[in-house]
């Protein structure tokens, strides 16, 4: 994986011939990029602002809902929209606490659907909306079909989320377990990585520290369907334990090489 | 005089616009509203601030500390002084570097964060510049004309050979002299050790006068201490109270533990300072431990706690924390010189990470404006991440290219001790200058690390 050539301004190469360049194999850092008085070269320095043109883009692009809701509904699953009190995104950058909250209308909207139990199954653009629109539909699809058996109300895609959206729209839905599908924070190596929390119980006032996650949905990172298969054993685990959270973490964390439950980065 | 108006409220009103304070709902809510505070604040005697603590001492260790610290006997010439009127004496030529030296502990962090809401950035910055705070271990930082770099060589596994080259190509820059500084991957005695022993044996090849530390939880550091584990700094963030504090999961009284064991190993040659902190406007609300003060005044609180503890730096990490605490380059900026100057009002050694997160209004055209502010302020260290991108934390910081910038641009030099070391290593001029780019003079410095057959 490596030895991959990378396209984007990830990992500049070293100029030809620097002393560092060799060591530039163990680590992604941008080491040995050489100098001119102070200044960095030319493609170093355009390298940068590429990777964080990319990231900025990421996170004020605009979630393609329609396209999402599609190919949702192609594949046959009902689709529902809500939107949290974050109005805009300034708002929603400003303010996390209202990205936590369900508008009344869309509680509203949802509570008239009159679903009991099962997944709810949420898609919001949080800080990325390349994630969701590329790998959003995707991963809710594979997600879906594999807890099928728990029953799976209608997918729900939320404007302007945090992660704690999915609490109240978990109460609203009347499920038992929620599972947020949600654009990480840009970095520089990758503007586009997806992250899934579920919540057994979902109602607010819960914490971090009762979710599970998994992050790095991405190419490069973990597949969706990858990811999906992680979230459905999760998942069922959480509905044998009555749980999720600290407790379901320590007992998946043998079985689950590779993902990464400690990070709540954006809750 | 704000007989009725709460001072914390006050203080509140009066801080220079930054989201954080609206998220905590304390913030004036119109531009007016919050000049008005100021000139209200402007003629609030310095005796008032005093006599009414932001949180009771009784409940709060941090305000005991404050008090405890307060000297009675410097604090009387000036207590009954307005808070404009300090500000002007401090602007004024009365106010030599000695004179305001000898104020550190008769002001409190509340009097320095009111004078402060009241000053333009130009006045932070002035006024900055006229208190060096100068502290030593290996060697020696804060001296006036000097800027020192912490290498920041973070590596998501923490991959010895990957830390260990980040580290070689910041020393080619002159980079160092602050301390190597890494935050780990994982928070374990024995990942601290290996990590220091990494530097260590780096350090002693090239015969570096150099501090290390690893930016472990401060009970991390006193475990590998009492295992003989080779620790010359011991890290921690701190807050601005004792409910922040505990949400970090420390005291005062931790702190104490660390502090003494620390000076115990004596591994300081030019210096027995042998802290490192790190705080943030906005870490006191993330945590709900503000009790309904600004996130600014909560900031220099904690500085408090620094001083406290002689350390060898101090680093406001002034954008880390992202957009709902500061939005955007000019509060990230205003952010920077403000803690800069009431840290070093405190005799606290400051130094800055000038950086940003992907979800804030902000680029490198502004970091390059607040390095260059804190450059002419005086700041004692700011972080050198290769290429600005820390692969670790996911932000970006200064770059080793920024330090050689603002040396050049500002005449800065680096530690003697370390300046000394670069010059007989071929990297420096006999001034102390950064020679030009050079592959042999790198190859060199590769091979007496013995990393060039990596």
């Amino acid at each position: 994986m490596a030895d991959e050539p990378v396209s984007s301004g990830k990992k500049p190469a070293a100029p030809a011939g620097h002393p560092l360049a060799p060591l530039k194999r163990f680590t992604e850092a941008r080491i040995g990029l050489g100098r001119f008085g102070a200044g960095l070269p030319t493609a170093a320095h355009l390298d940068f602002s590429e990777a964080h043109a990319r990231a900025r883009d990421a996170v004020h692009a605009s979630c393609d809902a329609d396209a999402i809701e599609a190919t949702l509904k192609a594949a046959g699953r009902e689709v529902i929209r809500v939107k949290s009190q974050a109005a805009d995104r300034a708002t929603y950058l400003r303010r996390p606490d209202l990205g936590r909250k369900l508008d009344a209308e869309s509680a509203q909207a949802l509570r008239d659907i009159g679903n009991d139990g099962g997944v709810a199954i949420i898609i919001s653009e949080g800080l990325s909306a390349y994630a969701v629109n590329t790998y959003g539909a995707e991963t809710a699809l594979a997600v879906a079909e594999a807890l099928e058996p728990q029953g799976i109300a209608p997918i729900v895609l939320a404007e302007q989320g945090r992660v704690a959206l999915s609490d109240p729209i978990g109460e609203a839905l009347n499920v038992r377990l929620a599972i947020i599908l949600i654009g990480e924070r840009p970095g520089l190596s990758a503007a586009d990585s997806l992250g899934a929390y579920l919540t057994f119980d979902p109602k607010s006032g819960r914490s971090d520290a009762d979710r599970n996650c998994i992050s790095n949905i991405r190419k490069g990172g973990i597949s969706p369907k990858d990811a999906a298969a992680k979230i459905a054993w999760l998942a069922t685990r959480a509905f044998e334990l009555g749980l999720t959270g600290t407790k379901l973490k320590d007992d998946a964390e043998d079985l689950l090489e590779g993902s990464a439950p400690e990070a709540l980065p954006e809750s | 005089m704000g007989t009725q108006e709460p001072l914390k409220s006050l203080m509140a009103k009066a801080s220079p616009a930054r989201s954080g304070d609206f998220l905590a709902e304390v913030a004036a809510l119109s531009q007016e509203e919050r000049v008005k505070a100021q000139r209200r604040l402007a003629d609030t005697t310095l005796a008032e601030i005093l006599n009414e603590p932001l949180i009771d001492p009784d409940e709060d260790e941090v305000s005991a500390l404050i008090y405890e610290q307060h000297d009675a006997e410097g604090f009387a010439p000036i207590a009954n002084w307005s808070v404009g009127e300090f500000r002007e004496w401090l602007l004024s030529e009365a106010a030599t570097p000695e004179a305001i030296a000898d104020l550190k502990w008769a002001l409190t962090p509340e009097m320095v964060a009111a004078v402060s809401k009241i000053m333009r950035n130009q006045d932070l910055i002035a006024v900055a510049k006229k208190r060096p705070v100068v502290t030593a271990f290996r060697t020696t930082v804060g001296l006036p004309g000097h800027i020192s770099v912490r290498i920041q060589p973070n590596h998501p596994t923490d991959d010895p050979k990957g830390v260990a080259a980040s580290i070689v190509d910041g020393l080619q820059f002159g980079c160092g002299d602050a301390v190597i500084g890494i935050n780990p991957a994982t928070d374990s005695p024995a990942a601290m050790r290996r990590l220091l022993e990494l530097i260590e044996e780096l350090r002693l090849r090239l015969g570096c006068p150099v501090q290390s530390c690893v930016l472990a939880h401060v009970t991390t550091a006193i475990d590998c201490m009492s295992r003989g584990a080779p620790v010359d700094l011991v890290f921690q963030s701190i807050a601005g109270s004792e409910k922040a504090n505990s949400s970090f999961g420390i005291s005062l009284s931790m702190l104490r533990e660390a502090h003494d064991a620390a000076r115990g190993l004596k591994r300081g040659t030019v210096g027995s300072n042998v802290m490192y902190f790190e705080t943030g406007q906005g870490a006191a609300l993330s945590a709900d431990a503000h009790h309904g003060i600004d996130q600014q005044t909560m900031e220099v609180r904690a500085y408090a706690v620094a001083r406290e503890f002689d350390p060898l730096l101090v680093n406001t990490v002034v954008g880390f924390i992202g957009p709902e605490y500061l939005y955007d380059g000019k509060e990230i900026i205003r952010a920077g010189l403000e803690d800069h100057f009431c840290g070093k009002l405190l005799g606290v050694p400051m130094g800055c990470d000038v950086c940003y997160t992907n979800h804030a209004e902000a680029d490198q055209d502004d970091m390059d404006n607040l390095l260059t502010l804190l450059g002419v302020a005086g700041v004692n260290f700011i972080m050198g991440v290769p290429g600005s991108d820390d692969i670790m934390l996911n932000y970006q910081s200064t770059s080793y290219h920024d330090a050689a910038y603002i040396r050049q641009v500002l005449n800065l030099r680096a530690a003697p001790e370390f300046e000394a070391w670069m010059v007989e290593a071929g990297l420096f001029d006999s001034d102390g200058v950064l020679l030009p780019a050079s592959h042999e003079r790198a190859a060199r410095l590769l091979g007496q690390a013995k990393l060039e057959a990596a």
